[in-house]
């Protein structure tokens, strides 16, 4: 590895970090306010105009505040906890492909993404979501605390019966497009249809799958307020506090991120249509990768709005509710999805 | 043992309600309608609630342009059931004779009930539109004559109230 590749890829992650973490702060924003529209209320607006540098006085709040680790919690785990979290969220953001590559340098592409070309693009998301419960369930038994090990286990739990209804949805993707690589899925979409026509089953199934992931409501059994007072967190405060709520919305917007490319056609502008022609501009030409990256994004924060609005819309699964619809309902779905598209791979293609 | 009939909450379901998703979505409606509502709120400091007539803030005591109204009977101390007025009496050469020499009420104690108001045979003692009560310190809320005494042009619209259906 050259010098100049070493600096470039030290830029690109400064980039890429920097906006992940203003996004994550913004979004606590958003979501504040969409609850507070939601509600009939105002929401913050105070700080700044429309309350817009709330996430900045969150942020400084939250790094001023003393930080108390209980006398009963193993310290050393007890302060890697939100370090994991937060590093496997981070880890997510290198394979999510936000568009083509900008600017060429010795024969290598450079773009906003980290590692777009990752053969086995989605296995990497798995295999890091999967992770990310190490975080969470982590946070819950270092804490020594009832209430922060159930919201742990919870998590550990949830998270791993709905994995495999997450990777059997991912499978109709992979099936139709032949390709784990997540540009290679998204460029069969942009001159094809997007895969959410091909895929309903598939999407709705990834959302929810994704909710439960993400520990968002109606899945939020982990931090669920009235039972366990604040779930795997309980102990936590100050920036470590901030840590484990920053990973939770990062994970939010990668998973928004993953299914805009996977069932929404990524950075596709016009659905069934070949945006290079009618734009009238070549393909991976600046202007269209530029757009692409505009487009990408809006859509992932339409899909980041959509999980806060169901936050504020449904109330929470019970917890054998939760098992009941994760192994009894969407696994079976799955499966006969996967079969059905495989059945469809294999008639028409 | 033959004819118990179930008809539990899940029986009653139609088969569209059953699988969630059309009732998730029109919940979800529900909630996207609600964002474009105005909302409820009042922005306190800038916006400042006025009450009617019939609120009962903070009691006080009329100040005519002569002086204060109360003829310090004492009844209002008396009536007080949770024990916050204290009212010590004095001689003076005007037509009422008697006048407060001290007028203390705790407004710690105070629950606003307007007993005293009831009971004063002289309509001097009020319950004015003041909601507004912040103290530092236990001694602060022991208000005396000084903060007590209103004017009798701020209390209009309590006294017409007052007249009006008591």
């Amino acid at each position: 590895m050259s010098l100049i590749q070493l600096i470039i890829i030290v830029i690109q992650a400064t980039i890429l970090l920097t906006l992940m973490l203003v996004c994550a702060a913004y979004m606590v924003l958003a979501e504040r306010k969409i609850a507070a529209w939601i509600q009939n209320r105002v929401g913050p607006n105070r700080v700044g105009p429309w309350g817009l540098f709330q996430s900045f006085a969150d942020v400084i709040k939250l790094n001023l505040k003393e930080d108390i680790v209980p006398a009963a919690a193993d310290y050393k785990f007890h302060a890697l906890a939100p370090v994991i979290a937060i590093g496997v969220a981070i880890t997510v953001y290198a394979i999510i492909p936000f568009s083509g590559p900008l600017v060429e340098i010795d024969g290598i592409q450079y773009g906003l993404s980290m590692a777009p070309n990752m053969n086995i693009g989605i296995l990497a998301m798995l295999a890091m979501t999967s992770v990310g419960v190490y975080g969470i369930a982590l946070a819950g038994w270092s804490s020594n605390n009832k209430y922060s090990l159930m919201g742990g286990l919870r998590s550990a739990a949830q998270m791993i019966s709905y994995e495999l209804s997450m990777g059997l949805a991912i499978i109709g993707v992979v099936l139709i497009a032949g390709s784990l690589n997540l540009i290679e899925i998204i460029q069969a979409q942009t001159s094809g249809i997007w895969y959410i026509f091909l895929q309903p089953a598939g999407f709705i199934l990834f959302f929810i799958t994704a909710l439960a992931e993400t520990n968002r409501a109606p899945f939020d059994l982990p931090e669920a307020e009235p039972e366990l007072v604040g779930g795997y967190h309980t102990e936590y405060s100050g920036m470590k506090f901030g840590l484990l709520y920053l990973a939770e919305y990062a994970n939010i917007l990668a998973s928004s991120a993953i299914m805009a490319a996977l069932y929404l056609g990524g950075w596709d502008a016009i659905p069934f249509l070949d945006d290079s022609a009618i734009l009238g501009l070549a393909p991976n030409s600046i202007p269209l990768v530029l757009l692409g990256h505009v487009v990408f994004l809006t859509k992932a924060f339409a899909l980041v709005f959509v999980f806060i609005w169901v936050r504020w819309s449904l109330p929470r699964f019970r917890y054998d509710q939760l098992m009941n619809l994760g192994w009894k309902v969407l696994l079976p779905i799955s499966l006969i999805n996967v079969i059905l598209t495989g059945l469809g791979v294999l008639l028409f293609q | 043992m033959a004819n118990i009939t179930s008809n539990t909450e899940s029986q009653r379901l139609t088969f569209w309600e059953r699988i969630y998703l059309p009732e998730i979505a029109k919940g979800l409606g529900l909630t996207f309608k609600q964002m474009f509502k105005p909302s409820f709120t009042r922005q306190y400091p800038e916006e400042r609630w006025i009450p009617e007539g019939s609120y009962r803030g903070r009691p006080v005591l009329v100040l005519e342009e002569d002086g204060e109204r109360c003829v310090a009977c004492g009844l209002c101390s008396r009536v007080c059931p949770a024990l916050a007025i204290e009212v010590r009496a004095a001689e003076t050469d005007m037509d009422k004779e008697r006048y407060p020499e001290k007028f203390e009420i705790n407004m710690l104690r105070c629950i606003y009930c307007g007993f005293c108001e009831e009971v004063c045979p002289e309509e001097a003692i009020v319950m004015s539109k003041d909601y507004e009560l912040v103290f530092s310190s236990q001694e602060e809320g022991i208000f005396g004559k000084d903060k007590l005494l209103v004017p009798i042009a701020q209390l209009q619209e309590r006294l017409e109230f007052l007249r009006q259906w008591r």
